[in-house]
């Protein structure tokens, strides 16, 4: 993993200076974005491509760290506006679509065929009937497990169908007597734990109802919010116990030492875990198991964006890259360059053995694609939506406290 | 002298006296030794499992790597891009609202005296979302000299407090002989009360570059890219990305804390003189 | 103006002249947006649309906002606690009121602490409570058998950020100590000393009163700075886990410019809060140095 960070980080620098150097005969484009290391790398493959067809345009990218990046990006928009933006899709982009800060591009949608072949993120780049960025890529969510750890406590290792809910916990029982945290994550930047909750609400009460929770519509006193909370009690044991205190990127190491078994995570993480020494041999994929039996399948995939800011100065050459980002060739590369699957219909599924399994398992999802707790609540829902997942892996005890300020804060928001 | 000199104790107090402050100090430091010798340990050791041993060997390679792959050199140029403006600034303006609380008695001298007392103390909170929204209406949002300008007009209150009570404290005398052979009051204080002030713009511009090189939440309020950030909010977001290799926090850490320390060492004096201002009378 | 009536005048104008830009800084930066602060704390704005009033209703929420009450909680802890690096700065003091060889160097280094950024202070002690490797965690480990998560714990949490708080700040009440002990009178201690006065009589009965302005001093900047802890939340904890380790000043921060804040107004309306609190404080401060300037 160190080796990781450095050779990104040196890529950083070499493009850093790179920008600098060239900058100055060409039209620029500013681009801030919030790029974790193995992801960077291949947007800079593919801005390399853009700028070696448009030689006159020059994308000079201002990479964020990631969790920053989200508090950053209300200031930039409305005080120094770049000409390009990262963000996410959903109900994420709601605020700075009503609010005038994000350039409705449907231009660019229509003058390139998008609607068709980006046609399966039309509905969540759509607000007003207009479409507000351009989707890249998406991932889905799942269990990551080491199969290592699976062997030392003796437990068999799961297909990419995944186990039942009952076998999971089981297992756990296992994992728990041989020393090892059954499910890891890292809490926190609070957003770990949400996906999780998504899963079990998913699994639980099916796609329909997670929406309407996350549109509001239900109280979070409802019992079949506290369903869901009773089947989270049931792992809550044999999570890692410090969570609270570990960054996701901290638990990624646990599952790599062996420390932990499964870790409920989005596709991006198969980058860490192979830097951090593990294979396609030890690294294992499968669906996070069903609870209510029959429920119809609904997965968790959330869309990354790019959009030009209302305050943009070269919104030509901005539009020219968002068409180039849009076309399946660029999103062929990329996404096999940063192991996710690209939106383009036309572009081609990488190669790597969990992009197969997730596209597999996205394209087979008869329940729906939730994009993610944060991106399909708004965000003061989200925000204390999450801290009270946190709490409850720490003291479920405190459930109905937790519900009830939840219920406050569903009053609020919406 | 309070407590009763040691040279005057037995001389195993005396031996012990002498052995226990070393210890104490190693001990009142040790979180900082750690910091220090994790910046220079090897990444390979951090791997291992090695944090507190003696470091395997030493990788001052860190500090290269920390110069080499972030923006650190940027983040130090943009502190001293804010600091030294501010330094001046604050120093400057101060001088003059110090004299002239000090020398002339008007009516609501005393009024606007502790309106720069009490605006010193203020939290920063109730100033945040207006002073965000000024500097973002004058375009300087994410500038250095949009930092400094806020710097220099809320050191303003320490500082006027600061000077007011040197000035109160020089001799009259010397104004009044000087208005008596019809110098102007402007010439008063660029020739009369001003070089006397040396030590305290001394000591002032040693706290002031200290104060504001530290200075965390106004760097997050008001800058937020590599171009413009100071050290301190540029650590606080490089922490977010060095998740784990605590060597290069550490090197990071020791890097932001270098000029204030070194700044302190080389004017001890004005420094100390400048902070304990008041606690003697 | 003809220069006659500025040479009959300048007494008067003079001292208007010297604070004009001073006055006008501070009048822009500090004065005005107090006020403003305070009017926006009023309104319901996400900092990007219009604004739009709705009276008290910030308050009204923040009266039935448990992380407000948590926020407030924090704070009395931190008011409380902070306030032991008075003594704790004493008594370092008294400990290094010696004069052997390289005192000056070290009472300098004992000085450290201060001079270095909250943000660096942040960053050693979350490296000092890390779990698995942290020093502290192996430390407890050691003792108890399990390690504490300092910083993960909602029991300990802000504890922990405290102590962090309490390492720079006692280095501060030490220096302010150790420079008010070189003035204290010889005479005095001799004279008390002659009467039979020591150790803790003689601190409590002679030291201690000559120290008043010290102390004055110390408590200023201690309640300050307990008031004003921002830098060591949001570096160590950003007021997790889920919001225990959150105060006011943290708190109005995440609401109004955060990844999921940006209500401009409520977090306004908890800055008025702050600001009230703080200015009990402040006053009482002013209404001393008020009393000392006109005894004068």
């Amino acid at each position: 993993m160190f080796h990781y960070m450095k050779g990104a980080i040196a890529l950083t620098a070499v493009l850093l200076t790179t920008t600098a150097a060239f900058a100055q005969d060409k039209r620029v484009v500013k681009y801030n974005a919030d790029y974790d290391p193995a992801p960077l790398a291949a947007m800079q493959e593919v801005i390399a491509d853009f700028e070696a067809a448009n030689p006159d345009i020059k994308i000079e990218l201002n990479n964020f760290d990631h969790e920053g990046y989200k508090t950053a990006i209300r200031n930039f928009l409305t005080a120094d506006a770049p000409d390009l933006a990262n963000w996410y899709a959903g109900n994420r982009m709601a605020p700075f679509v009503t609010s005038g800060q994000f350039m409705d591009v449907s231009d660019v949608w229509e003058a390139n065929g998008l609607k068709d072949s980006l046609g399966s993120a039309l509905a969540s780049m759509t607000i007003d009937g207009k479409q507000w960025g351009i989707p890249y890529t998406y991932y889905q969510w799942g269990i990551y497990f080491n199969k290592d750890a699976y062997a030392s406590a003796g437990v068999d290792v799961p297909g990419p169908e995944g186990i039942s809910w009952d076998q999971f916990i089981s297992n756990c029982e296992k994992f728990a007597a041989a020393g090892i945290d059954c499910v890891t994550t890292g809490t926190k930047a609070l957003w770990p734990g949400a996906g999780i909750f998504d899963y079990l609400d998913l699994r639980t009460n099916g796609y329909e109802f997670h929406m309407d929770l996350t549109a509001g519509k239900v109280a979070w006193t409802d019992d079949r919010v506290r369903a869901t909370f009773a089947e989270w009690a049931k792992v809550q044991p044999y999570i890692t116990k410090n969570h609270a205190a570990l960054d996701w990127q901290d638990a990624a190491a646990l599952l790599v030492q062996g420390k932990a078994a499964n870790y409920v995570m989005g596709n991006f993480a198969v980058a860490v875990f192979k830097e951090g020494g593990m294979t396609d041999e030890n690294l294992g994929f499968m669906r996070f198991p069903e609870i209510t039996a029959g429920i119809a399948r609904a997965e968790e995939a959330p869309t990354d964006t790019v959009h030009i800011p209302a305050g943009a100065k070269n919104v030509e050459d901005a539009k020219t890259f968002l068409a180039y980002l849009a076309t399946a060739e660029a999103q062929t590369k990329i996404n096999e360059a940063m192991g996710q699957l690209p939106i383009n219909k036309d572009a081609t599924v990488g190669d790597d053995p969990f992009l197969k399994a997730g596209f597999e398992m996205l394209s087979t999802a008869d329940g729906g694609i939730a994009q993610f707790f944060d991106r399909d609540a708004p965000a003061e829902m989200a925000k204390a939506g999450m801290e009270g997942f946190q709490e409850f892996m720490v003291k479920p005890e405190n459930l109905d406290k937790i519900l009830d300020r939840l219920e406050k804060a569903r009053a609020r928001a919406y | 002298m309070f407590p009763r000199p040691i040279e005057q104790a037995a001389p195993t107090s005396q031996w012990l006296y002498k052995a226990a402050v070393p210890v104490a100090l190693l001990l009142w430091l040790l979180p900082l030794l750690g910091v220090a010798v994790t910046s220079i340990r090897p990444a390979s050791d951090l791997a291992q499992g090695n944090y507190f041993g003696l470091p395997s060997s030493v990788a001052f390679s860190n500090y290269r790597e920390v110069f080499a792959n972030s923006p650190m050199a940027s983040y130090m140029l943009n502190s001293f891009k804010v600091t030294v403006p501010t330094v001046i600034g604050a120093v400057a303006l101060s001088c003059m609202t110090g004299f002239a609380l000090a020398i002339y008695k008007f009516k609501s001298n005393l009024l606007v005296f502790f309106m720069f007392v009490a605006g010193n103390f203020v939290p920063f909170q109730i100033l945040m979302v207006p002073v965000r929204d000024l500097t973002l209406s004058l375009g300087m949002y994410n500038t250095w000299y949009g930092l400094a300008l806020f710097h220099i007009a809320f050191q303003t209150g320490f500082c006027t407090l600061f000077m007011r009570n040197f000035i109160k404290a020089l001799p009259f005398e010397l104004i009044e002989a000087a208005r008596v052979e019809g110098v102007s009051e402007i010439q008063i204080f660029w020739h009369v009360v001003l070089p006397l002030m040396r030590p305290a713009i001394a000591a002032l511009s040693v706290l002031i570059f200290t104060f504001i090189w530290n200075d965390f939440f106004w760097a997050t309020v008001l800058s937020n890219s590599p171009e413009s950030q100071p050290i301190t909010a540029g650590l606080s977001s490089l922490n977010g990305q060095w998740i784990a290799q605590w060597h290069l926090v550490s090197a990071g850490s020791i890097l932001a804390a270098l000029p204030p320390v070194l700044m302190f060492f080389l004017m001890q004096r004005h420094f100390i003189a400048g902070l304990t201002l008041g606690a003697v009378k | 103006m003809p220069v006659s009536a500025w040479r009959a005048n300048q007494r008067r104008l003079a001292p208007w002249l010297f604070l004009a830009p001073g006055l006008m800084m501070f009048a822009v930066y500090v004065v005005i947006p107090i006020f403003q602060s305070m009017w926006i704390s009023f309104y319901d704005w996400d900092g990007l649309g219009e604004k739009t009033w709705i009276g008290t209703e910030n308050y009204v929420e923040l009266m039935d906002d448990d992380a407000f009450y948590t926020s407030l909680k924090n704070n009395v802890i931190w008011l409380v606690l902070y306030m032991l690096s008075v003594p704790a700065g004493l008594m370092i003091a008294i400990f290094l009121n010696q004069s052997i060889r390289g005192m000056r160097l070290y009472k300098s280094m004992f000085f450290f602490p201060f001079v270095i950024s909250q943000v660096v202070v942040g960053l050693i002690f979350s490296w000092f409570y890390a779990p698995d490797f942290g020093l502290l965690y192996k430390l407890i480990d050691v003792l108890t058998g399990s390690g504490v998560a300092i910083l993960a714990d909602d029991r300990y949490v802000t504890y922990g950020i405290i102590a962090a708080g309490l390492w720079p700040q006692i280095a501060y009440v030490m220096i302010l100590y150790l420079t008010g002990l070189n003035n204290v009178s010889p005479d005095q201690i001799e004279a008390a000393r002659l009467d039979g006065a020591k150790g803790w009589k003689m601190l409590w009965h002679v030291v201690l009163p000559q120290l008043r302005p010290a102390t004055f001093i110390a408590v200023v900047v201690t309640v300050i700075g307990a008031l004003r802890s921002f830098d060591l939340v949001s570096v160590m904890t950003d007021g997790g886990p889920y919001g225990s380790s959150r105060v006011l000043s943290f708190y109005m921060y995440e609401q109004a410019l955060s990844e999921y804040g940006y209500r401009m107004g409520y977090g306004a309306a908890i800055a008025v809060v702050l600001f009230a609190i703080m200015m009990i404080f402040i006053s009482g401060f002013i209404w001393k140095m008020w009393r000392d300037e006109t005894e004068r």
